[in-house]
């Protein structure tokens, strides 16, 4: 019993910074979960990607002026992400070309850029810190920013879930119905932003992007409907969140990889044993009903 | 006394300056049931979009009468078939109109899609996810959803491709119903035995009208032909459409077909 104790809880219990990093994640597994899951069902989990390199220029400017402050790389990052967002999401919508090119151009543009500013003052560490974040050191300020993050999400989603869904399943048909369907697209794209900001103090520019798709992929393989898959992302996230943050603790290892990582296992797990995975479709295939 | 739903005034609809509705002007009476024929490329599904507002007028306009509710399926449909929806979630976006983006399903609306289903034979459907559904069974899915959609005006644009006979005859006898109930509906259909049976109207095109009204009427050999004749590619040299040459088109065209009178252009269609 003291075993256990000793492995699962005495590092949150004895440790403020432990207690802050799982608070931390688990309140990002919330809020970008569900966006991981409506990104990867409409096609967009490397959109998702290209938006957490296209931040870095923002938070680089922010690190710039400010050094390695946690707000103003946030709002920087924020108006960055936006920028490029709305601008590869209007390129898409009214010109020929479609949104993975345009994103691509953006983010590109975007990243050179970010890259070219942290260069003129730092050096590769503050890049590193940038790029991979430091879960293990979020302060009451970047709680709070998470928190708000966190909350805005998941009004939105409230709000906006119907539309959400018809953009994602029938487009044409919530434009003849309403004139909700850019606003809805764009909307979804700044919690993209959002959520992606929020995750990168904690994880970093390019590994937010995994907290977000990671347990979206791995719920795809559970069920056949958005509710529950968005639930069960937001499990799945979380449960990668606190077994990356012990992996972490007792093997010394940077927690963010960790935490991806620890997603990552559940990802190949689900691909393997879901109730919709490889061994599940093989079993099933030998038998059939009669109609 | 005859109330209209639609008025086109000199409407062209079109891509990349290139019309593929030139100059249309004539008016769909409420509660008529037109069938909208004409060769590939001829334009029938640009005016489909035009009137649902998907796509912007190049020129003149659509009139609608106030507080028209339109229902579209269109030919090519932009639903995503792999998405995790079931059977049930698709044909309820037809209550949008009336719940909107927020607006709570209540036991009747559930009981609504219920018979909705019913009506087009797919009763017990409701948990099949929809990326298990045949062709047939998705239109007929996506024919639930305009039935719930509830609306005067019904725009269907190719709803009996991939279809079966069977199936065409109930989704025909599904259209009649909603004639008899005094909506106005719009098909565009490809087989023109099917619109002599079942469509008392019909609006032959070939980027122009070239016969509108009555369906034996617009359908006989010599308007036949003059459709096939059009000619389906655009020309990337075609001259522009210039306003004094348009009103000499403007003219041809309703000497083309001045014998349908109650199509006239709205301003005269009293």
């Amino acid at each position: 019993m003291d075993f256990l104790y000793g492995l699962f809880i005495a590092p949150f219990a004895d440790f403020g910074f432990m207690q802050r990093a799982l608070f931390g994640s688990l309140m990002l597994s919330l809020g970008a979960c569900p966006i991981g899951v409506f990104l990867m069902l409409r096609r967009m989990s490397l959109s998702g990607d290209a938006m957490a390199h296209a931040i870095l220029p923002g938070a680089a400017a922010g690190f710039l002026f400010y050094g390695l402050e946690i707000l103003p790389m946030t709002i920087g990052g924020l108006i960055a992400g936006v920028i490029v967002a709305l601008g590869a999401g209007a390129v898409s919508r009214f010109t020929i070309q479609r949104e993975d090119a345009s994103m691509a151009a953006f983010y590109l543009i975007s990243l050179a850029i970010g890259v070219l500013m942290v260069s003129i003052r730092g050096s590769s560490v503050d890049l590193m810190h940038v790029l991979f974040g430091t879960v293990l050191a979020l302060n009451d300020e970047a709680l709070t920013l998470i928190g708000g993050i966190v909350a805005v999400t998941l009004v939105s989603l409230a709000i906006f879930w119907r539309a959400l869904v018809a953009e994602c399943l029938d487009p044409l048909f919530l434009r003849s119905v309403s004139r909700m369907g850019s606003p809805v697209h764009f909307i979804f794209l700044g919690l993209v932003v959002l959520n992606l900001v929020g995750g990168f103090q904690a994880l970093g520019t390019l590994l937010s992007v995994g907290l977000m798709m990671l347990p979206a992929a791995a719920a795809r393989f559970w069920t056949a409907r958005v509710e529950p898959m968005c639930v069960l992302a937001v499990l799945i996230g979380s449960a990668s969140c606190i077994a990356g943050l012990l992996l972490s603790y007792h093997a010394s290892l940077p927690s963010g990889p960790a935490i991806i990582l620890s997603a990552g296992v559940v990802y190949f797990a689900s691909i393997l044993f879901g109730t919709r995975g490889i061994l599940r479709a093989r079993i099933i295939h030998h038998r059939h009903r009669t109609a | 006394m005859t109330q209209t739903c639609l008025t086109f005034r000199d409407l062209t609809l079109g891509y990349n300056s290139h019309p593929a509705i030139h100059h249309l002007d004539g008016a769909i009476r409420k509660g008529s049931l037109t069938a909208v024929v004409g060769a590939n490329g001829s334009g029938k599904s640009t005016l489909m979009k035009g009137i649902v507002g998907v796509l912007k007028p190049m020129a003149g306009g659509i009139i609608r009468a106030p507080a028209l509710r339109a229902a579209y399926l269109p030919q090519q449909s932009e639903l995503d078939r792999s998405f995790p929806a079931r059977v049930v979630d698709l044909v309820s976006l037809g209550l949008w109109p009336k719940r909107g983006m927020l607006g709570r399903y209540t036991k009747d609306d559930r009981d609504a899609v219920s018979q909705a289903l019913m009506a087009v034979g797919l009763g017990g459907f409701e948990k099949r996810p929809i990326d298990t559904l045949s062709g047939g069974q998705l239109q007929r899915t996506l024919f639930a959803r305009v039935l719930l959609q509830d609306a005067d005006l019904i725009l269907l644009d190719e709803p009996f491709n991939a279809v079966d006979a069977k199936t065409v005859g109930d989704l025909i006898a599904l259209i009649k119903h909603w004639h008899g109930e005094e909506r106005t509906i719009m098909v565009v259909v490809h087989d023109l035995d099917l619109v002599r049976q079942n469509f008392p109207e019909t609006l032959l095109l070939a980027r122009q009208p070239v016969a509108w009204g009555e369906t034996r009427e617009t359908l006989k050999p010599e308007n036949l032909l003059r459709a096939r004749r059009f000619h389906e590619a655009w020309e990337e040299n075609a001259p522009w459409c210039e306003p004094d040459e348009h009103a000499r088109g403007h003219d041809h065209n309703h000497h083309g077909h001045d014998h349908d009178h109650h199509h006239g252009a709205g301003p005269r269609a009293a």
